[in-house]
């Protein structure tokens, strides 16, 4: 199974693993994304990560479909938190289940490669100076210049 | 000419201070043309040369014929992850 979503709630990953446990499986590979308290050298508080929920879901379904052909996987389940997230909360966790632990490993790290690339989610950081900033990872120094 | 609806999201959102925009189109326009549009409206500056843009939830080629009923965003620089 592969499942891809979009939510504004606390990401639990023992239940996405539960949803690819099964008795062929012999390796899960797990990623999760964490939110950090510095970027580009300044002292982030927290984030805000919104969607374009219905592209966004779909294309992380594409992903998951490449992924899954070119690594042989058939169990694969991403979600992706949006709304204001705080320091250590995840915003996005990675399951994919294999026989064996080299295509699972591949496959999470492919998919969050893929993602990062082309699903349209932003992230604006809110610093310790009460400023805030979307992230532009195409710009210089990874700040919007808008 | 028709009106398209155009989805704004982040960094656009805020530079035209709308989630949307409303852009008369010639029939037969394509993302390119739109992209001009676009650029020439208060704010239009603040996009880039080639802002990527999403017809019916897929990234769309500057050659792109847009129809009147297609579902239209602009999609600043992804950051999700």
């Amino acid at each position: 199974m592969k499942r891809a979503g979009v939510v504004a709630r606390a990401i639990d990953p023992a239940s996405l693993i539960a949803e690819v446990q099964s008795p062929q499986v012999g390796g899960i590979s797990l990623f999760l994304g964490t939110v950090r308290d510095t970027n580009d050298g300044r002292t982030v508080t927290g984030l805000d990560y919104s969607a374009y929920t219905a592209m966004a879901e779909s294309e992380m379904a594409e992903i998951l479909s490449e992924a899954g052909e070119r690594f042989g996987v058939d169990s694969i389940v991403v979600e992706h938190r949006v709304g204001a997230l705080r320091l250590e909360d995840i915003s996005i966790a990675i399951v994919a289940a294999h026989a064996h632990r080299q295509p699972a490993m591949a496959c999470t790290r492919f998919v969050i490669d893929e993602i990062k690339k082309r699903v349209p989610i932003w992230k604006r950081e809110h610093y310790v100076d009460g400023t805030t900033q979307w992230v532009d990872p195409t710009h210089e120094s990874g700040a919007s210049a808008l | 000419m028709s009106v398209v609806t155009v989805q704004l999201f982040a960094s656009y959102a805020d530079a035209f201070g709308a989630p949307q925009l409303e852009i008369p189109l010639e029939p037969g326009s394509t993302v390119a043309d739109l992209v001009r549009r676009i650029q020439a409206l208060p704010s239009g500056d603040l996009l880039p040369a080639s802002p990527r843009v999403a017809v019916n939830r897929k990234f769309a080629a500057p050659d792109k014929l847009i129809g009147s009923n297609d579902e239209i965003a602009l999609i600043p620089p992804v950051a999700g992850g």
